[in-house]
């Protein structure tokens, strides 16, 4: 087990050095120089000189590199062009936003998935069975902003329940957060409530067949007892570490429902440093997105390891 | 073509006729690409015909669908886009296809340090969301049709990267490689003429669950104005553009995003049908990107 974590470890840091270097030529494919490019067209001599040395630009290619990555690593990804604050800062405030959403949505699609996906597999075949499996289909196949417009369209727009759209948060107002957080948790949630159902069912089906179940209904125990405590024990181990990489997407995967309801997340501040050509956030933004992302599939193959021996084994 | 790829391809007209919402799915894309080929003769109105005295009109026989916030008629823009969507769809589906295959041929038959630097740069490509990283190239690269299909491109090509390399790790094992090899054939013939008809099926269903996934990546990039530019017509530059006017003309959000829903529908319900004949252990791109624990 440890030396398996170790590895995955030394893979991670490996991966995450390549993020960096991807992240670090972004900004060198900027057509033209991204500092002029950033001011605009009113400048003075002054103020595009500070800003960069500011940002290091001024520098030869592989000492911008090497001073980036030293920098990220103590947490300093650089300032903002615009507004001259610490990216790490500006990243880090965004970030409850953005999780607060994406742990609302995989918590609804949870809420919906498990027991249709359990059912939909325990009763293979019936109505129920097909009406899960259309389900996942639509909803793999709409677009989440789509989903949201329809649910502006709806209760805001005609029954008048619920805010079309921004932010309040959690901490200040728990009620006007969660009126304002269910309609963009739920068009992401049922994407990825479509995308569970389906794991759920297939991973439910394939511990149906192991030959402990049917001992277990040949020994004459009740089907809910088979399900709960032979089934349901085995089958969630895979879903469990689904969960955790769908809930690690969704942090840097919600840029355009973020857009759509003025939610204040990272996605929202990727968007608008695209907007402003603010490149440090941009990078800033994609590189704290993809290392979260990096770290939470190193906890989740951690998690598994943990849960299912026989993968830290290998 | 050899044997291989022959029986691949008769195995996968044979899944889409025995399988109703495959035969549904096969019908609405051959639809879509008669709208994409000849939409502009089907529009009843230019794309771009401005006329302020019908702006948000309601669904009517003159305008099915209605019209914009500038009076342009939405089923012309609808059928417009449709080409867009379809254009983005291959060609960055296509590059991910070239790309990918290419990257994986070479780390799965040369292995050692080949395999080990071009997966480990596929790992690194995979270790974004999807999104953001289209967002952050065609951010630095500049908004625009081409831009969006290379974005799209680059972040799918690992999916294909690794089906390829899995596909030619088996088949490079099997006694007809080693006998060509044997008598000497060349490499680039080797995988010709053998690897690459046995891969086909995987390659397959993968392409096809891709464009499902390209479209409504391109849907999102227009969505954001970071794809097709105004005032050319796509489906999520629309939806963008008529969210504001939501509640009052409730057509501007309900159709451009139907369209989305039944093209992606209708790959996925092709690439699902394909894969459950071709390469039923194969899993989805997003199936894939969720499961790599």
């Amino acid at each position: 087990m440890a030396r398996f974590v170790l590895r995955r470890l030394l893979q991670s840091a490996i991966v995450l050095l390549g993020v960096t270097l991807v992240v670090f030529l972004l900004l060198q494919l900027v057509p033209g120089d991204p500092v002029r490019v950033a001011l605009g067209t009113r400048f003075d001599q002054q103020t595009y000189d500070a800003l960069r040395e500011r940002s290091g630009l001024d520098r030869p290619l592989v000492a911008q590199y090497v001073s980036y990555v030293s920098h990220a690593l103590t947490g300093d990804l650089g300032v903002s062009f615009r507004s001259g604050q610490p990216v790490t800062t500006i990243v880090l405030e965004r970030l409850p936003a953005t999780l607060s959403l994406a742990v609302t949505a995989v918590l609804l699609a949870l809420l919906v998935a498990f027991p249709l996906g359990v059912l939909s597999a325990v009763r293979s075949g019936s109505a129920l069975d097909h009406a899960a499996r259309v389900f996942s289909q639509f909803g793999v196949s709409v677009p989440d902003f789509w989903t949201g417009i329809m649910g502006i369209l709806l209760f805001a727009g005609v029954l008048g329940w619920l805010p079309p759209s921004g932010y309040v948060a959690l901490t200040e107002d728990p009620a006007g957060w969660a009126s304002h957080v269910i309609l963009p948790a739920t068009a992401v949630g049922l994407v990825t409530a479509s995308i569970l159902t389906r794991f759920i069912r297939s991973s439910v089906l394939e511990v149906l067949s192991e030959d402990y179940v049917r001992t277990a209904v040949a020994k004459g125990l009740r089907a809910r007892v088979v399900v709960v405590r032979h089934v349901l024990r085995n089958a969630l181990i895979p879903v469990v570490t689904v969960v955790a990489v769908q809930l690690a997407s969704l942090v840097g995967g919600v840029i355009v429902i973020e857009v759509l309801f003025a939610w204040p997340g990272v996605g929202r501040l990727t968007y608008d440093a695209v907007q402003a050509r603010d490149y440090p956030v941009l990078q800033g933004a994609v590189l704290f997105v993809a290392a979260l992302f990096l770290l939470m599939n190193l906890l989740v193959d951690v998690l598994y390891a943990r849960l299912d021996p026989r993968i830290g084994a290998r | 073509m050899s044997a291989g790829s022959d029986g691949t391809v008769r195995r996968a007209l044979s899944a889409l006729r025995h399988d109703p919402p495959a035969v549904a799915g096969t019908l609405v894309l051959l639809l879509l690409l008669v709208v994409g080929l000849a939409g502009r003769w089907l529009a009843p109105a230019g794309t771009n015909d401005v006329d302020v005295e019908k702006m948000l009109r309601p669904p009517s026989l003159d305008h099915p669908f209605g019209t914009d916030e500038l009076g342009r008629d939405v089923l012309s823009r609808v059928l417009a886009a449709a080409r867009v969507s379809l254009e983005v769809g291959l060609v960055s589906v296509g590059i991910a296809l070239l790309v990918g295959v290419t990257v994986g041929l070479l780390a799965g038959w040369y292995r050692g340090w080949v395999d080990n630097v071009l997966m480990r740069g596929m790992d690194v490509l995979f270790a974004f969301p999807v999104l953001l990283l289209a967002v952050a190239i065609v951010a630095v690269l500049g908004p625009g049709l081409v831009t969006a299909m290379v974005a799209i491109g680059v972040v799918y090509t690992p999916i294909f990267a690794r089906v390829t390399r899995a596909g030619v790790l088996s088949v490079r094992e099997q006694v007809f490689v080693r006998a060509a090899v044997s008598i000497g054939a060349s490499d680039a013939r080797i995988i010709r003429r053998h690897v690459l008809p046995n891969i086909a099926a995987p390659l397959i269903v993968q392409t096809s669950l891709s464009l499902a996934f390209a479209i409504l990546s391109e849907a999102a990039l227009s969505f954001l104005g970071l794809g097709v530019q105004p005032p050319a017509p796509a489906w999520g530059r629309m939806l963008y553009d008529g969210r504001g006017f939501v509640t009052e003309a409730w057509w501007l959000g309900v159709f451009p995003g139907a369209a989305i829903f039944l093209t992606v529908l209708a790959f996925n319900l092709v690439g699902d049908a394909l894969r459950d004949v071709l390469d039923p252990r194969q899993l989805t791109v997003s199936e894939a990107r969720r499961s790599r624990a």
